[in-house]
């Protein structure tokens, strides 16, 4: 079993109904405040993107309730909860033109929030996010990842599958624990409806920051029309197609994302 | 003792297995021939008559989009076996409460089930099995949850007569709850639910609901049933009798243990035809998180018995077969084995094993087996 933070090594991020909600909260780098949203991937597997954001901002990486070693407490269910969370965090902390960077499913998270409250927003990055509906009710806009193979699982997640766990049988075992226990949570948070909130894609025009949509272009999760339908829905958005990458862009490219991101923040 | 004879239904002829990448969830259903598939209910519903001429009950039970069951809605079939058999009691083991989106509708399923059987119901509850939370989208977090508060829900429903009531949990929410009809047998059928590990047993005991064990053995049934029997002594009540615990067991008699082990090989298509993928034998959330990752690292699960012989899975209590003395023999020692138990499910038809054998088994531990063991075992009334 993961040894989840506790009062003594987890940050209070907010307080619902008397309970502090205690998360495991990684921060590193100089610069403005930059709110990193992982996805299913988990905080610890982006260390290469988040090294890269480090040089220019403060990089504050949480591991969301249920994921990584972030407890979870019993209320918090759906993704409405995170955003909520996460904006009374930013208000908490009386921080303004925060950058907000989230990726695939933190992707979603970040879009909940900025829908709901831009004020403490200065920018809004999005990675291969999902959330949205996009085709027909027979087009399925996500690929159903707890119905496929850890192989093919693999091959849509990156560009070059042996960028993914490969093996698991051969991964450390703290790595599978991990995995384990952040598709329990992308399952708790986006089961029904998958992975999306079918009112989120009509309210994205509330979104008043500058926006980027990049886009892993062998995302084999979820296509990259899909994301261009996403920028599309977002006033004045930017959309950047990013070769040699998969759904999680930020494994693959670092580099280049950190640099996208710079770039935006300018 | 209560016996109750059980098939589920399967529709075995499959394409080989190396063809097919699951036999649960994905398998098309164009695989069906819809005429055979029809003679194949004719001849199932036939064996539970069979087993209720025999003085056995029966019992039936709901899987979806799989070969190896037919049956996706269990109050149908629970419906006419109401109608076609005499005596049996008819348990439903059970509604996959967890699954159900609805569950104010099962609660008037088996309410129309009681009346249609004239009061011969009794209704299992269980979460549902791992491969069905993709094929009916059923979240596989919180099940447990989930399924208590739809069985409080159901329970409400049954036993409210003055009117409708609402409910707003969390998982479920009804404006007016006035079920009409309501069940026959007063305050309401008689429950049960199953649990495969000791941790789910406790919730069970506290309602004094039977607890039902499916193929766990001799060692997995000892420890559910301890589990249950502790919670009974800890919340300071009497001992609970031998009818609030159940086991199913593969189980086939033969006049020979040659004719008895030949027929649970057949029945052994029931473990061993289970093709299913990782993905949807452990879908997140089901299990622990850490249970689950040591599956993710390829370590075997509890309940893969295909790479067991017939051999150990009657060593282990799973398979009762061999002439009506042999398996006698093996049921006392279960008995002896898990501190007492008053239902024994016979899992007796499963597969190729066809409707002539099927038949016979159940005919030859009907009348050669069942006498002794009322003789060992005081023969319980069913609970009402």
């Amino acid at each position: 079993m993961l040894s989840l933070v506790d009062s003594g090594s987890g940050t209070v991020v907010g307080t619902v109904r008397g309970e502090n909600v205690l998360l495991d909260v990684y921060r590193t780098g100089s610069g403005p405040t930059l709110l990193l949203l992982h996805g299913a991937e988990g905080r610890e597997a982006d260390e290469a993107f988040t090294d890269a954001l480090a040089e220019r901002f403060t990089v504050v990486a949480p591991s969301h309730p249920g994921f990584g070693l972030s407890p979870r407490p019993d209320w918090c269910d759906s993704v409405d909860d995170l955003a909520y969370l996460y904006l009374e965090w930013l208000e908490q902390q009386d921080l303004h033109d925060v950058v907000v960077v989230g990726l695939q499913f933190g992707g979603w998270v970040a879009a909940e929030m900025a829908v709901r409250e831009c004020s403490r927003i200065g920018r809004l990055v999005l990675v291969d996010p999902v959330g949205i509906k996009v085709g027909g009710r027979e087009d399925r806009d996500i690929t159903d990842v707890f119905a496929i193979s850890r192989a093919e699982l693999d091959s849509r997640n990156y560009a070059d599958p042996a960028a993914g766990p490969g093996d698991l049988a051969l991964a450390p075992h703290e790595d599978v624990l991990h995995i384990a226990r952040n598709e329990e949570a992308l399952a708790l948070y986006g089961w029904e409806p998958y992975l999306h909130n079918p009112r989120l894609r009509r309210w994205l025009g509330r979104v008043h920051v500058p926006a980027l949509v990049i886009w892993g272009a062998q995302d084999g999760i979820v296509s990259p029309e899909y994301g261009r339908a996403y920028a599309d829905s977002i006033p004045g958005a930017r959309f950047e197609l990013v070769e040699g990458a998969g759904h999680r862009a930020q494994i693959e490219q670092p580099d280049t994302l950190a640099e996208l991101v710079v770039e935006h923040a300018a | 003792m209560q016996y109750w004879h059980f098939s589920e239904t399967a529709y075995p002829y499959l394409p080989p297995e190396e063809t097919i990448n699951s036999v649960r969830v994905t398998l098309p259903n164009g695989v069906i021939d819809p005429a055979r598939a029809a003679d194949l209910w004719d001849r199932y519903l036939a064996e539970w008559q069979v087993a209720d001429e025999c003085g056995l009950n029966v019992m039936i039970n709901e899987h979806h989009a799989t070969a190896t069951c037919m049956d996706p809605a269990a109050p149908v079939i629970a419906g006419i076996l109401g109608r076609i058999t005499k005596d049996a009691r008819i348990l439903i083991l059970g509604n996959p409460v967890a699954n159900r989106k609805d569950p104010v509708r099962v609660a008037e399923e088996m309410a129309l089930v009681d009346l249609l059987s004239h009061g011969r119901l009794e209704v299992g509850f269980v979460r549902g099995v791992p491969y069905e939370v993709s094929a009916v989208n059923s979240k596989p977090v919180m099940m447990s949850e989930r399924m208590w508060e739809a069985i409080e829900l159901i329970q409400k429903a049954w036993t409210t007569h003055d009117g409708p009531f609402s409910w707003e949990g969390r998982f479920f929410q009804q404006r007016h709850v006035n079920i009409w009809p309501r069940p026959l047998q007063q305050p309401a059928p008689p429950v049960w639910v199953t649990a495969m590990t000791p941790g789910s047993a406790a919730r069970i005991a506290d309602d004094n609901y039977v607890i039902a064990s499916f193929l766990t053995g001799y060692e997995g049934t000892r420890k559910v049933f301890e589990a249950y029997r502790d919670r009974v002594a800890e919340t300071g009540r009497p001992t609970p009798a031998d009818d609030r615990f159940a086991y199913a067991a593969l189980t086939y008699t033969g006049d020979t243990d040659e004719e008895g082990l030949e027929g649970a090989r057949k029945l052994m298509w029931y473990v061993k035809a289970n093709k299913v993928p990782f993905e949807f034998v452990q879908p997140p959330g089901y299990t622990p998180y850490f249970a689950r990752a040591a599956g993710l690292r390829g370590e075997r699960s509890a309940y893969d018995f295909k790479s067991l012989t017939l051999e150990d899975l009657i060593e282990e209590g799973i398979v009762f077969a061999g002439s009506p003395s042999t398996v006698r023999g093996q049921i006392e020692k279960f008995y002896e084995k898990v501190g007492g138990f008053g239902h024994l499910l016979l899992m007796g038809q499963a597969g190729f094993l066809e409707h002539d054998e099927t038949v016979r088994g159940i005919r030859t531990f009907a009348e050669h087996v069942r006498p002794r063991l009322d003789d060992l075992f005081t023969a319980h009334p069913v609970a009402v």
